[in-house]
């Protein structure tokens, strides 16, 4: 079984190194090597603290458009294409077919966070080297600052939350719903924390209850955005880190296994 | 195979021809929007535009990007801030600061240098900045709430009630709160008791600066202490060169006209410059008949200062 789930994750990754997705860390480092020379020119002493900040922001957005452009299209591309008849008929389960497909999206994008970080780190290295006063003047935290993997480490969970909704939805919908439902769950997860708080706002109580059950239903995303304290030096503690990633996993699966649910269902005859 | 070559070249000579034929369409597209431009001109994009006026949903509606918004106003708020002063002619209008360094510092409330360098663009007196120290202490007090640990905080509104308002009380009181911070140097309980009892003499300007520039790590705070060293330098200069002035008059009956004068007399070994290295000027209109240049950066000098009060250097 695990043998089966890991072909169908590699050719995943496979496919998205043959659809050029890696071409964004191209992009990415350009991004950062333009942004460390304009940035200098413009802020004098506050470079350090905005190349963190865009790093981690454009990691955030590439990683984001990875997990929901191709995690919508990760089964319905395989329906589309009516190679799903094919690969169903081999001795590939429907749930291995899905958690593979999960699988092999969290490996594309484990690269792509794992280069982005380490390209962010060459920035931050080379700007240190050139300028060695930058280290004097970054009094928050250390140019190269072990912490910024915290707030890595954060957010490729999250990238799984958001890529286990839209394979999820990739299981009954087409891929422009697909995205439109993930990027609305993606908003909507950034907000829902006033949803735990809605007894506040409405008399009804039925009203509160929902927005309570919504509040626990929809994925919670704000809490993996550690980007500005980890910037500012503020302490991240690992019980934090490892309670947030542990909800992120577990809200994943839970996905995901929905997802299985709802493609075990599906009649391909 | 030579076939193959030939529908090889026949290939390349199209793909050439597409890329010559794409090359020339946009060639003329672009030659076409100059011309358009030249006849409609563009409209003038206007630098004043603030985008959002409510940090508070600025910050909701970021969605985890608040930080990165907030780099990009700090940038408009530096760019608004240059921009208005360098800017020639006109009144200067710096309305637009104050309300980009409070967008600033919503979205990140722990930006300590839009809180730092903040306080000091919005209390540069007028036309260098808006004069407005009013909102500096307001912005460094937001700064406060968001981080009661910063002691710098504390010291920096010090600093403007020393500097800008001469209101030696205010600042030793703020002295005195940084120096009960957790963290703060021992020296800023000393700075208090200095500023209440010596008030705004240079000596004592001297020190504060120089303290400040030996233990900050901030490179524009440290910018802007070595400017107020360099601009106490120039006020003992000038009161040095007003004397000599004066005392040359009266051994030869007129003032020099130029430094050469003073030069050739051996009063002088050069002609004498400011700290930033502009000549000083003789000017029988100015006070003691010397002047700073109209183009030294050291412009313009503390007013409060400009009468010697302590010992000079």
């Amino acid at each position: 079984m695990g043998r089966v789930i890991g072909l169908v994750a590699y050719h995943v990754f496979k496919e998205s190194v043959r659809d050029k997705v890696l071409y964004n860390l191209v992009l990415f480092a350009v991004l950062m090597i333009g942004a460390s020379y304009l940035i200098g020119q413009l802020t004098a002493g506050q470079d350090v603290k905005i190349i963190k900040d865009l790093g981690l922001a454009a990691s955030s957005v590439f990683g984001l458009f990875i997990a929901v452009f191709i995690g919508v299209g990760l089964v319905w591309k395989e329906v589309d294409r009516r190679s799903v008849y094919n690969l169903l008929v081999k001795p590939l389960r429907r749930h291995e077919f899905i958690f593979g497909k999960f699988l092999g999206l969290a490996l594309t994008l484990f690269v792509n966070i794992a280069v982005m970080a380490a390209a962010l780190y060459a920035v931050l290295a080379l700007m240190n080297w050139m300028n060695p006063g930058l280290g004097r003047a970054a009094i928050e935290a250390p140019v190269l600052d072990p912490q910024l993997l915290k707030a890595f480490a954060l957010l490729y969970v999250q990238l799984l939350v958001v890529t286990s909704v839209a394979l999820f939805f990739s299981t009954f919908s087409g891929p422009m719903l697909s995205a439109a439902f993930t990027f609305g769950l993606y908003i909507v997860g950034h907000f829902n924390a006033d949803l735990a708080h809605f007894e506040s706002v409405v008399k009804s109580a039925a009203a509160a209850w929902l927005g309570k059950a919504l509040y626990y239903a929809l994925p919670n995303l704000a809490p993996f955005d550690v980007k500005a304290a980890v910037v500012h030096g503020q302490p991240v503690s690992a019980a934090y880190v490892g309670l947030t990633a542990g909800y992120g996993l577990l809200y994943a699966g839970a996905m995901v296994a929905l997802a299985i649910l709802v493609f075990s269902r599906r009649d391909f005859k | 195979m030579g076939g193959a070559t030939a529908r090889e070249r026949k290939g390349s000579v199209g793909a050439l021809a597409v890329l010559t034929i794409a090359g020339v369409l946009l060639g003329a597209a672009l030659s076409l929007q100059a011309y358009r431009e030249a006849q409609h001109p563009l409209p003038p994009v206007s630098s004043d535009i603030l985008y959002f006026r409510g940090g508070a949903a600025v910050s909701r509606a970021a969605l985890g990007f608040d930080a990165l918004l907030a780099d990009v106003y700090w940038i408009r708020a530096i760019q608004h801030f240059g921009g208005t002063k360098r800017a020639s002619g006109g009144e200067k209008r710096y309305e637009l600061l104050y309300p980009l360094l409070d967008l600033t510092t919503t979205l990140d409330p722990h930006f300590s240098v839009a809180y730092r360098f903040g306080a000091i663009f919005l209390s540069e007196p007028y036309p260098g900045g808006p004069g407005r120290t009013d909102l500096a202490i307001a912005l460094l007090e937001r700064g406060i709430a968001a981080d009661p640990k910063r002691w710098q905080y504390a010291q920096d509104a010090g600093f403007v009630h020393y500097w800008w308002r001469q209101d030696y009380k205010s600042a030793a009181e703020w002295f005195d709160r940084a120096s009960r911070i957790e963290g703060a140097p021992w020296w800023l309980r000393s700075m208090a008791a200095t500023t209440l009892a010596e008030g705004g003499d240079r000596q004592s300007s001297r020190r504060l600066w120089q303290q400040l520039l030996d233990t900050t790590d901030d490179i524009w705070v440290r910018d802007n202490a070595r400017l107020r060293l360099a601009q106490l330098k120039a006020l003992d200069d000038l009161d040095a060169l007003a004397s000599l002035v004066g005392r040359y008059a009266q051994a030869r009956g007129a003032p020099p006209r130029s430094w050469n004068e003073l030069v050739a007399a051996r009063w002088l070994a050069g002609i004498p410059a400011d700290p930033s290295g502009s000549p000083y000027e003789l000017r029988p209109d100015a006070p003691g008949g010397v002047a700073l240049s109209d183009r030294s950066p050291l412009l313009p000098l503390p007013p409060q200062l400009t009468k010697q009060t302590g010992p000079t250097t």
